[in-house]
């Protein structure tokens, strides 16, 4: 390896300095902030604020909605997440098939995440509205009485539909990329050794494909925690009942919509504490399981 | 000439909002929350006054919806940016209140009073001003779009039914059935729940919300909408549900196409959709009628409340911008421009030489029933129970009772369950609101 040794004292520091200090600016001041807040009550103009300790964060923990609201972030998270990857690695091993015009089949299926996130949910909101949309006229067509206004449960899959249509494009790409890294001389020695296409799939591409996988993990979980923000906010706004209320819209509920900005700060601050564990856990398990 | 081209296109599209011509003009922001035609003609008013007279400029800006508006607005105060006009809708009044005690706020009675325009709060509709008064009478905040909730009805599917069009709720139960064994899918419905079927339903037969007057007492207020009579009707719903009467159509006007596309013949919610119902519908004939009185519980109904949104003023500016402020409410308030906004839009006009105007013009003749929000408001003096009401908190606390009744339609919870859970929930956040501002 070849190490690249600074003269001068200051020069590295200075070259790192615009990076630090967007990190600090944007970051970790901010991140501060809402620890700060979230230990007070405050009212919406910011006359007054006062000291209330860990109030913001017991009352967290004694509310139902807020406990169920993990759960709900849960099942959204790994919903996206499967869903997503799945259709994507299919996809993938299809379209590395594909001999012509793979230009243009490529094109079409990356084409959604050229989407806006609140656009995809519109799109979506629109197909499936219960009056209006044509999946909807579909189901019913064949019996199926589609509500998501009513139906909780029908609303949480349909989010989580039109979250993970639209990351679909993004991890096509990484599988694609991935998928022809992998030497064609293995492939082709294992179907000389009689494996089928199915037994070849399993025992050399899905493992060879286990660094891209467990990266894409990461980045969908991150993806439906955090930037599926807007395509909830664009369609049920969390409804109905509280069904569709994932962590991140709770925060955005609490603090813009209703000023509560002592216990906004507070469920961020849970938040942030979730991620960081959460990332934390993955990278110890990936050590162990993934070959690089 | 490329990058001269840029500079000039960056320069115009910076100054589109402040014009350099109106630089010696008196410069006031106004933000507001009407997108699409509203937004429109609420651009237009400015533009009118600004075309008027030479000394003020009204800068007339839509900020989004009502919520994103008042958030920009309070985050802007916080900055110090805040701009003078800010238009709040009525469930942020408590929020806005609470400002007025520290200041932040200029009572518009007396911005009136010290850039000396004349005003006298008697020409204003009772129904409309009082829900904006603080204890001794006085206004807060100028009305701007107010509506009330109101029954539509698709005329064509009751004519085909052959049913009259229900004034009390038993008759609503009969001939929703009439209209369903009549081919409408889904014959009643309604937006804005916590608005149309437990905050009006409440004022209309002459019941609290709350304690302490619906809050315009005291922070101390407490909810107590979980009573028989609240009760009984959202479980009547909640059977019209069961039986196929009522299909719930989402959160705030989510379910007009229901009705627009005729799978609703009944639908409660604002005077205010009347603008967009006379361009879209074309299939049937529609009408406004009064909203259905439970006999059960009153023998006449009192008045329904209004929703919509007021003007406030900001502190933190300087007085001439105040004297242009008060000038420019004071022309929103001419005859003339309430009219146009009442005939327009189907927001109740706010002074009752408007609503003499609109009769003048013929206006109730060419569209029948139009002139219903505004008899449902002034039917009887409002009471402590139907002047409005005044909680902290209350864009969560809609919310809650939004998520509450949700789990009703959808059978999770009885009525009884979900409103005490509502109650309680409520509650909650009205301490809180308390103790954040005491």
């Amino acid at each position: 390896m070849k190490r690249v040794v600074f003269r001068s004292r200051w020069l590295p520091y200075a070259l790192l300095a615009p990076q630090i200090a967007v990190t600090l600016i944007f970051f970790f001041w901010p991140a501060l902030r809402a620890i700060e807040s979230s230990f007070f009550i405050e009212d919406a103009f910011g006359f007054a604020r006062e000291f209330v300790a860990f109030e913001n964060y017991a009352r967290l923990f004694a509310d139902a909605g807020y406990l169920k609201s993990f759960r709900t972030t849960l099942i959204f998270g790994v919903g996206v997440t499967a869903l997503a990857m799945s259709i994507a690695l299919a996809l993938a091993v299809a379209a590395n098939r594909v001999l012509q015009a793979t230009t243009l089949y490529r094109t079409l299926i990356i084409w959604p995440y050229a989407v806006a996130p609140a656009l995809a949910g519109v799109i979506w909101f629109f197909l499936m509205n219960p009056s209006l949309g044509i999946v909807a006229y579909w189901l019913d067509l064949l019996g199926y009485d589609w509500n998501h206004y009513q139906n909780g449960d029908q609303a949480l899959l349909m989010v989580i539909v039109a979250a993970a249509w639209k990351q679909i494009s993004y991890n096509f790409l990484f599988f694609l990329a991935g998928l022809q890294s992998i030497p064609k001389s293995m492939m082709e020695a294992a179907a000389i050794d009689r494996a089928g296409p199915w037994r070849r799939f399993w025992t050399i591409t899905f493992p060879l494909l286990s660094p891209t996988t467990f990266f894409l993990l990461v980045i969908n979980f991150v993806y439906a925690f955090f930037e599926t923000f807007a395509l909830i906010h664009a369609t049920t706004s969390g409804g109905p009942s509280d069904s569709t209320s994932i962590l991140v819209f709770r925060v955005y509920q609490t603090g813009f919509v209703g000023q509560d900005y002592g216990s906004s700060a507070a469920q961020s601050v849970i938040l942030m504490a979730l991620v960081i564990g959460l990332t934390v856990i993955q990278f110890r398990y990936v050590e162990r399981r993934v070959n690089y | 000439m490329q990058t001269k081209t840029i500079l000039a296109a960056a320069l115009m599209s910076s100054t589109a909002v402040t014009p350099v011509v109106a630089q010696e003009r008196t410069q006031v922001n106004f933000w507001h929350a009407m997108g699409g035609q509203l937004g429109e003609i609420t651009d237009g008013f400015a533009e009118e006054f600004n075309a008027r007279q030479d000394a003020c400029q009204i800068n007339s800006i839509y900020k989004g919806n009502y919520t994103e508006t008042m958030t920009q607005a309070i985050a802007a105060f916080r900055a110090g940016e805040q701009p003078h006009i800010v238009q709040v809708f009525e469930v942020g009044t408590a929020t806005m209140m609470a400002a007025e005690d520290n200041g932040a706020v200029y009572p518009v009675h007396q911005l009136m009073e010290d850039a000396g325009v004349a005003f006298d709060e008697s020409d204003y509709l009772p129904a409309v001003i009082s829900y904006y008064t603080d204890t001794d009478g006085n206004l807060l905040s100028l009305p701007f779009n107010s509506s009330t909730p109101v029954m539509w009805y698709n005329a064509t599917a009751f004519e085909e039914a052959g049913v009259e069009v229900p004034t009390t709720w038993d008759e609503v139960v009969e001939a929703a059935r009439a209209l369903k064994a009549n081919g409408v899918e889904a014959p009643f419905g309604f937006g804005w729940q916590s608005w149309t079927q437990i905050e009006t339903f409440s004022a209309w037969h002459d019941l609290p919300l709350g304690t302490e007057e619906n809050g315009f007492a005291g922070l101390e207020a407490e909810f107590t909408f979980n009573n028989d009579a609240v009760e009984t009707h959202i479980a009547r719903i909640a059977e019209m549900g069961e039986e196929g009467l009522f299909s719930y159509g989402g959160r705030r006007g989510d379910s007009r196409s229901m009705f627009v596309n005729g799978d609703t013949a009944m639908w409660i919610n604002s005077s205010a959709y009347y603008g967009g119902f006379a361009s879209d519908i074309e299939d049937f004939e529609f009408g406004q009628a009064m909203l259905p009185l439970d006999t059960d519980l009153a023998e006449e109904p009192q008045n329904s409340i209004i929703g919509g949104a007021t003007l406030w003023v900001l502190q933190g500016h300087e007085s001439p911008e105040y004297t242009c402020t008060a000038e420019f409410f004071s022309f929103l308030s001419e005859p003339e421009q309430q009219a146009m906004w009442h005939q327009e839009t189907g927001y109740v006009p706010i002074t009752t030489a408007a609503y003499e105007l609109s009769q003048e013009q013929g206006f109730y003749e060419e569209a029948p029933g139009t002139d219903t929000a505004i008899k449902q408001l002034s039917l009887n003096e409002p009471t402590p129970n139907s002047k409005g009401l005044r909680f902290g908190n209350f864009v969560q606390i809609r919310d809650i009772i939004n998520e509450e009744l949700e789990a009703v339609w959808s059978g999770d919870k009885s009525a009884e369950e979900a409103l005490d859970a509502a109650v309680e929930r409520g509650n909650d956040l009205l301490r809180r609101f308390e103790a954040s501002n005491s």
